[in-house]
């Protein structure tokens, strides 16, 4: 009954608009089957944590009111008063912290199965502005609440953007729309975080996924190298999109685990000429890159530290971006190959460097 | 030729200029009679020789009075020896113990004053009198501060201008001029401590540091033109003008009579003069910081009385601040707080009260208050607890949810293994 | 055999997704429903019908995360004041005979447009607006 339904409104549409390219694809799109297939997937529940930040995040919008004496209130009045204001807060939150997560595994997998390589440059490209943003959504959606923590830690963060050489200053009067963190800081992120961003991230999105349906998935070097009848191949449509759906509901339900079991605290609101509470840390994510800046001296030669820091953080992710046009001579002796120690040498920095940041 | 005449002429108008100016200036001599310049000022100030403490801000002088006005002379004549002449009304700078009497030449009569407020009091010099300044300086004692040792003699103004030598947030240094000075003091036998006492008391901290002018500066408990030591019996109504419940339960005490008896000093027996500190609960009781056992030892009837209202007052201040330890905990979690904070006022205001009630020294009293609070802070309590509970107990839905999600992901796992020996 | 297996996992997974469906649906139309007090921040509190309030007489009502005192006057008229007293933040309360606004905690006595007229408060208390909106009585608050 159902199916005939939805048999007859496709045939509907196909009459109207041609759904060939869309069934091609469905059809004929071959996921490849090999020991690290998995991690075909962390881009899948990336996009879907994506999806629950938009839906939540929409949610969130019909309560939420921007501004000095309003934002914190809004805040507590969706966690207290609204029903299951408290979830839909605390799903939007967490799912901040895994999408960024899943966005960071994503991409190191991308890195180290060298899938970025020739013709996939842009997908990379795109993937890592994707993910740029995706760090600009979490830093601004974080002083949303208005509260203490969210107050001071975009004080320090905007700080960091003051030191860099000639643009710093203007830029961070640009972001805190003054010079200091007020409410105009305020409106200004709340703008940046619903409308700015959001659009951004949707053509970057929309890019990133149209290039990976005309190309399909990456295959390893040692899945290419097999005889073509020991390739293994599933389905895209359904096989795999099931296992994805599998996921997503596993993951989704972790995140309401993690959303009642461990939810955000609202704390104190966030008073402009209070000293600074104790504890006041970045989001996780930004730690490696605030521990660094933490642990370097004053001074480096003529330069400041801090800025010598930040014009490295700048220079590596920009070197980064670049990665699928970096071209390193083979070494047929080496265990590991150079490019491929380079990325290990990153995860292990950001590792260690975030522990420290929490244990020092 | 030509030039002469040239020249001569510019002298001729330059001269007739002058004569006409000198000319005009007589006339206006003359209109200008009720407003004309005030010679005694005119000429002190332009040999320099107006007093050390001259202020143009001075009430009298906003008053249109001027140096005549209190000195006699004439004020018209530019000729000194006329102008000071005794025959003129002339006194000159009055000795220190004419000054009160010099100043009531206006400000005890009230058909002068009323002019410039109805109601202004005129009994300032009456109550001076009676002062400790007012009766040795009559004794012929001249150190003792008169009217301009507290309000200037030229730069007066009233006690509500903040730049008043006299506004409340300026009495305590005005009074310390002399009264911390030791060697002045020394004569009579007075410490010279009380503004260093005063800043570190409650009421100093409040009127020095927060600039609340509510709190009492000197002249409120002392007075002020009728300045003298709060009297033995006098001393719990200064303290009661502003602390009045403390001050009625009090009065109603055997304690009251008691101190009256013994000769103790009211409030200041247990709480001090200048130097009252903000009380804390462990005046009362039987610790070492109790003010009660000053007296009482153990076994007698205070003593016991004493601990018991200890007793009841911690026990309140515990489950208050349990409770409010809870309510922050609801606040920080971003939970429904709001009755919470109803009831803990509640609590927090019968907290307030029961230490009041300390000084009816009635146990009986101060429980039945403590009790009322201990309710409020355990109702506060009952509720922030069940906000705490609630916070990790919202768990039915969930596992509801993770049901349905469960059998729907076990079912999907087995459809896609169905699926993949099919296709094998 | 094979069939009912088929059966049974395609009911599951209907009974499955029905539920999980359900279950994100539910909060979510919840969530969308607006609760009773629909403001964040509380500007208007009703106080009842003024018919049942008798004069010369108050009562404390809670306005938002505050307690405001509405007094009725002798000659039917209202007033409405913080009822947080502004020395140590005791409620305050109406004495009828005197006509007076009364802390009981340290004996603050204010008069009925809020000044503090002697005993230790510092401040007077603020004061909010009284409507009468079809017999119903509204306090808001100032500016």
């Amino acid at each position: 009954m159902m199916k005939k339904i939805g048999s007859k409104l496709i045939d509907w549409i196909d009459e109207r608009y041609d759904l060939t390219p869309v069934r091609n694809l469905l059809l004929h799109k071959k996921v490849p089957e090999h020991r690290h297939s998995i991690w075909y997937y962390m881009g899948g529940v990336t996009l879907f944590l994506f999806l629950v930040q938009l839906f939540t995040g929409i949610l969130l919008l019909l309560y939420y009111r921007p501004g000095e004496d309003s934002a914190y209130e809004s805040v507590r009045f969706i966690v207290t008063e609204v029903k299951f204001g408290w979830l839909i807060r605390n799903v939007h939150s967490w799912s901040a912290n895994l999408l960024v997560l899943f966005a960071f595994i994503h991409m190191f997998s991308v890195f180290f199965s060298k899938a970025y390589v020739k013709p996939r440059e842009l997908t990379w490209i795109t993937g890592f502005i994707i993910l740029v943003l995706t760090l600009a959504f979490g830093f601004s959606g974080y002083l949303l609440p208005w509260n203490e923590l969210a107050f001071f830690a975009t004080k320090v963060g905007t700080d960091i953007v003051g030191v860099v050489p000639v643009i710093g200053e203007p830029l961070k009067i640009l972001l805190r729309g003054g010079e200091e963190v007020t409410g105009a800081t305020l409106s200004r992120f709340f703008g940046i975080h619903v409308a700015i961003l959001p659009a951004i991230f949707t053509f970057f999105l929309v890019m990133h996924l149209l290039f990976i349906q005309q190309q399909g998935m990456h295959e390893p070097e040692h899945f290419k190298n097999l005889p073509e009848e020991k390739k293994k191949y599933i389905p895209f449509f359904p096989d795999f999109a099931l296992k994805d759906l599998l996921l997503w509901v596993i993951v989704f339900n972790v995140l309401i685990f993690l959303a009642l079991y461990s939810p955000w605290e609202l704390g104190n609101k966030a008073q402009a000429f209070a000293s600074a509470p104790e504890g006041i840390r970045p989001e996780w994510y930004f730690m490696f890159m605030f521990q660094t800046l933490k642990l370097l001296p004053a001074h480096i030669l003529f330069l400041e530290g801090e800025l010598l820091g930040v014009l490295f953080f700048g220079v590596a992710g920009f070197v980064w971006m670049l990665v699928p046009y970096i071209k390193i001579k083979h070494r047929p002796n080496w265990k590991i190959q150079p490019l491929t120690l380079i990325g290990i040498i990153i995860v292990a920095f950001i590792v260690i460097m975030t522990v420290l940041g929490y244990i020092l | 030729m030509r030039k002469r005449f040239f020249y001569l002429s510019i002298y001729a108008i330059t001269i007739l200029f002058l004569f006409g100016f000198v000319l005009s200036e007589k006339k206006g001599d003359k209109t200008k009679q009720g407003t004309k310049v005030d010679q005694c000022f005119a000429c002190h100030k332009e040999i320099e020789n107006l007093p050390k403490d001259f202020s143009e801000n001075d009430i009298h002088r906003h008053a249109n009075l001027s140096c005549f006005s209190c000195h006699g002379g004439d004020p018209n004549s530019d000729d000194q020896d006329i102008a000071m002449s005794p025959s003129k009304g002339f006194v000159g700078t009055p000795k220190r113990k004419d000054i009160p009497k010099f100043c009531g030449k206006c400000h005890s009569n009230i058909n002068i004053m009323r002019v410039y407020q109805p109601r202004i009091a005129t009994d300032q010099v009456e109550q001076y009198y009676t002062s400790v300044h007012g009766k040795k300086l009559l004794a012929g004692d001249e150190n003792v501060a008169e009217c301009s040792s507290c309000h200037t003699a030229h730069s007066i103004l009233p006690a509500k201008d903040p730049r008043s030598s006299v506004y409340a947030l300026n009495v305590p240094n005005t009074c310390n001029k002399c009264h911390g000075n030791s060697t002045l003091m020394k004569n009579y036998n007075i410490p010279v401590n009380q503004l260093e006492e005063y800043s570190k008391s409650v009421h100093g901290i409040a009127l020095l540091k927060n600039k609340d002018i509510s709190a009492p500066a000197c002249n409120d408990c002392h007075g002020n033109h009728g300045a003298t030591p709060p009297g033995l019996k006098s001393i719990s109504h200064v303290c009661g003008t502003c602390h009045v419940s403390n001050m009625e339960y009090f009065n109603t005490t055997r304690m009251a009579k008691a101190f009256e008896e013994q000769d103790f000093h009211g409030c200041e027996q247990c709480h001090g003069n200048h130097g009252v500190q903000k009380p804390n609960d462990e005046m009362i009781g039987v610790g070492k910081d109790s003010k009660c056992i000053d007296c009482h030892t153990e076994g007698d009837k205070g003593f016991a009385v004493s601990k018991k209202i200890y007793s009841s007052l911690t026990d309140l201040k515990n489950k208050y601040d349990a409770a409010n330890a809870k309510y922050l905990e609801v606040r920080q979690k971003g939970m429904n707080d709001v009755e919470i904070g109803f009831q803990l006022q509640d609590a927090k205001q019968a907290l307030i009260q029961s230490r009041t009630l300390i000084h009816t020294f009635d146990s009986a009293k101060v429980s039945d208050k403590t009790k009322e609070g201990i309710e409020f802070s355990n109702k506060a309590s009952l509720l922030a607890q069940k906000e705490i509970d609630d916070y990790s107990t919202r768990r039915n839905g969930f596992a509801i949810a993770t049901l349905a999600f469960l059998v729907f992901v076990i079912a999907l796992y087995f459809k896609i293994k169905d699926k993949e020996k099919k296709a094998s | 055999m094979k069939l009912d297996r088929r059966k049974f996992l395609n009911m599951l997974l209907g009974f499955g997704g029905i539920g999980g469906i359900l279950s994100v649906f539910y909060p979510v139309v919840s969530f969308l429903i607006p609760p009773k007090t629909t403001e964040p921040k509380v500007n208007s509190v009703k106080a009842g019908m003024s018919a049942e309030f008798p004069a010369n007489s108050s009562k404390i009502i809670k306005f938002g995360r505050k307690p405001v005192i509405l007094i009725k006057t002798d000659d039917n008229e209202y007033k409405a004041l913080s009822a947080s007293c502004t020395h140590l933040d005791c409620i305050v309360q109406y004495k009828n005979d005197t006509k007076q606004i009364w802390c009981a905690c340290h004996n603050g006595i204010y008069d009925l447009s809020g000044r503090n007229v002697s005993g230790p408060p510092p401040r007077p208390l603020e004061e909010y607006e009284v409507k009468i909106v079809k017999d119903e009585i509204v306090i808001t608050k100032v500016g």
